[in-house]
């Protein structure tokens, strides 16, 4: 096995009981296809007997070249790619890249329009978490907590269709603002969804959260502390829950998230039980937020005025000259962005989701890059691994949610 | 409920042929195996799910294993390096097996006309069904079942060692 | 409060002559330095006592095929957590000769960033512990995002219709 490297080889029970036994090593494919889930990525694993000793990963299963179709796409039409990186959570991902295009072409965005976005955002990152800790429950053996939270994802997805009309890749938002206000259809669906979510995520909690059998599966497995997780680039609740509370909402507010008051949860070893923990603390505050944003949802325009990027309305179409012109411009892709670069981070459910954008005045980048948080962890999970059974490991991988379409992008 | 297949039934006996038995057992107790890569698998977790559920239409269990299931849903992107895993994974399958490819990306590529996506699983294994769809709605999928349980119904019990079906398979190069 | 301007100054007292090309575009300190400079630069920014610019956000790759001379750069993102204070770094390497000191001696997360700018562009890193192709399958042979490649595959079947095309 001369390919294989050996991060850090652990004193077995075997050898220090029975030295007699002869000691071998096994190999162990966690291989690309995964029960469902979580994606595709593979590893390999130097076991001695249940306890691993070292790990090797292959990924790019899923390489599907988004930086490369970014080069060749218009501004408004990266949107859809941004989608599909971490598919759990999509709104997050579009409002970042529109965000990024309006730090580049100097666009202000009005304050409905940012509120709006919020409350998008921070129902997309209540799926994310609904999704990562169902699953965590999954692999520790329980389906029903998962069924539950499940739910509660098909009434965001409904509210989804009522913004964009998309259920799971939304390509929400514009240039400029959304492409939609929130109709009346909407507010009553995200009230009536801030109501029925509380009760559901206690009774989750209740099975989970002092669960005998949950908690000796979780704690002190995968502890990584604040020292490596800082070096191995974690961000998001993965570093969150290793102590260190930085939150890209809070150090670099973007979209009006200064004007909401939320706290942001921070755990203490960086184990499963401290990042199931933090997360499942993120969606009330995500909570906290949404109602904030519902009650001060300011008056005024949805998008801004910005007729080179943004479509104008379809009666001025019809009847004004510059307002054809501006649709023609913008539906063909002829719309020049200044030439510069720009850097634009925001905090996706895994951590900070990074746009970098190279523009050389063209309808297309000249380069995006993104930069992922799931492709900058996984590094971590071989070293997070070592010392624990098969079965932590799995552990760990869930909660770390690695987003298969983040990881390679 | 379902209805009884054409026969013959008298007191304690019901006569019929074994195409239309065994296609109706078959029919309704598919177990999947959900090969899930990217955004479609949110839409199958979507659809094993409460609201859209689908074991109602008998793929109770969905296994990993390969050996003991009956239908292949590849859903989301294959890109060329998962290519041989897919191929593997269908040949440990054992007859009858059908596959559906879920989404635009499986079928076709989808958007993703890169040089390191697969153009389609049709590629690579033979593809029964295709539901487009980025992602495909649960609905959408249900149909596509059904419309697998439908070829399951109507096989021919022969069809598997017949000459048309060895001549696809080794149109694939599969033994 | 650290200001573009202070870092700016102290790095180009510390690194003199070696540091050129300060700008702020969207007001992110950024500035270019060279290949043998760049690690000792970011040691320097890591384990400085009153920054403390010790978080890589990001290291990524550019083709520039028209710059004769600098058509490859690779760019480093770090930040500063205590101070919130971000800066880019930028080096530029000929097509002839492209390589680069590894940057995962100083921060482990530069491991995959680094394979992946390999993978892209070809750019080498020495000293890295395992500098193989990361996303794209290990038989390819080129480096597919340089711009003189398509985005689509060149060795395709399908959907090459001489009068549809797609």
């Amino acid at each position: 096995m001369s390919d294989i490297e050996l991060i850090g080889s652990q004193k077995s029970l075997s050898k220090t009981l029975q030295p007699e036994l002869v000691e071998e090593l096994t190999t162990l494919n966690l291989g690309p296809t995964h029960p469902a889930t979580h994606g595709i990525f593979q590893n390999i694993l130097q076991m001695d007997g249940e306890i691993i000793v070292s790990g090797e990963q292959t990924v790019g299963y899923i390489h599907r070249a988004f930086e490369k179709i970014a080069e060749r796409r218009p501004f408004y039409q990266i949107t859809t790619l941004t989608d599909r990186m971490n598919y759990c959570s999509s709104p997050i991902n579009n409002f970042g890249w529109l965000m990024t295009v309006e730090k580049l072409l100097g666009i202000e965005v009005p304050k409905r329009a940012q509120y709006i976005r919020v409350i998008m955002m921070e129902l997309a990152r209540i799926t994310d978490h609904l999704v990562c800790n169902g699953i965590l429950g999954v692999d520790s053996g329980s389906f029903s907590g998962f069924l539950y939270l499940m739910q509660k994802r098909e009434e965001v997805y409904e509210i989804y269709e009522e913004m964009c009309g998309a259920r799971l890749t939304t390509n929400m938002g514009r240039v400029g603002g959304m492409e939609r206000d929130l109709s009346g259809t909407a507010i009553a669906k995200i009230n009536a969804f801030l109501k029925t979510l509380p009760p559901v995520l206690r009774e989750f909690e209740n099975l989970f959260n002092r669960n005998r059998i949950f908690m000796d599966r979780t704690i002190n497995v995968g502890a990584i502390t604040a020292e490596r997780a800082l070096a191995y680039g974690f961000t998001g609740p993965n570093l969150r829950a290793a102590g260190v509370d930085y939150d890209v909402r809070v150090m670099n507010p973007y979209s009006s998230y200064e004007d909401f008051d939320f706290s942001i949860p921070v755990g203490k070893s960086g184990d499963t039980y401290d990042r199931f923990m933090v997360r499942g603390e993120e969606m009330w505050q995500s909570i906290k937020i949404i109602e904030q944003a519902m009650n001060n949802l300011p008056e005024g325009p949805y998008y801004a005025d910005a007729p080179e990027y943004y479509l104008p309305p379809k009666d001025d179409v019809y009847t004004k000259m510059e307002a054809l012109i501006y649709h023609f411009k913008i539906v063909m892709g002829e719309i020049d962005a200044p030439a510069g670069e720009v850097y634009h981070a925001v905090e996706g459910g895994n951590g900070e989701l990074g746009f970098y954008l190279i523009s050389d005045g063209g309808r297309a980048p000249y380069r995006l890059h993104f930069r992922r948080p799931s492709f900058i962890y996984y590094q971590a999970y071989p070293e997070m691994c070592v010392g624990g059974t098969l079965s932590d490991a799995i552990m760990i991988m869930s909660s770390l949610n690695v987003i298969a379409g983040e990881l390679d992008a | 409920m379902v209805d009884p297949p054409a026969g013959h039934s008298g007191a304690g006996f019901f006569a019929t042929s074994f195409d239309q038995v065994i296609g109706l057992a078959r029919s309704y107790s598919l177990w999947p195996l959900p090969f899930a890569t990217s955004c479609c698998g949110i839409e199958f977790m979507a659809t094993m799910g409460a609201h859209y559920d689908i074991s109602r239409f008998g793929s109770e269990r969905p296994s990993f294993s390969p050996r003991q299931s009956d239908l292949l849903m590849v859903m989301g992107t294959i890109a060329k390096k998962m290519g041989p895993v897919v191929k593997q994974v269908y040949l440990q399958m054992a007859e009858p097996r059908w596959v559906i490819a879920v989404g635009a990306c499986a079928s076709s590529g989808g958007i993703f006309d890169t040089y390191s996506v697969l153009q389609g699983i049709d590629r690579i294994v033979p593809v029964d069904v295709y539901v487009p769809g980025c992602p495909p709605r649960p609905e959408q999928i249900l149909d596509g079942l059904m419309e697998i349980q439908h070829l399951a119904q109507t096989e021919s019990l022969r069809r598997r060692n017949g000459e048309e079906y060895q001549q696809l398979l080794a149109s694939y190069n599969i033994q | 409060m650290l200001t573009n301007q202070e870092v700016a100054q102290h790095i180009a007292g510390a690194f003199e002559g070696d540091v050129y090309d300060f700008e702020q575009p969207y007001d992110l300190l950024t500035f270019t330095t060279t290949r043998e400079q760049i690690i000792p630069l970011l040691t320097h920014l890591k384990d400085h006592q009153q920054y403390q610019i010790s978080f890589l956000t990001d290291l990524t790759g550019v083709h520039y095929p028209h710059l004769t001379g600098k058509e490859f750069a690779v760019v480093y993102h770090v930040h500063s957590l205590i101070h919130n204070f971000r800066v880019r770094i930028k080096v530029f390497l000929s097509k002839e000769d492209l390589h680069i000191p590894t940057a995962s001696d100083v921060y482990p997360c530069a491991n995959w960033m680094e394979r992946e700018t390999f993978d892209f562009y070809g750019i080498l890193f020495d000293g890295h512990p395992k500098l193989i192709r990361i996303l794209n399958i290990e038989e390819m042979d080129y480096h597919p995002m340089r711009k003189e490649y398509p985005l689509e595959d060149a060795t395709r079947q399908d959907k090459i219709d001489p009068l549809f095309g797609r």
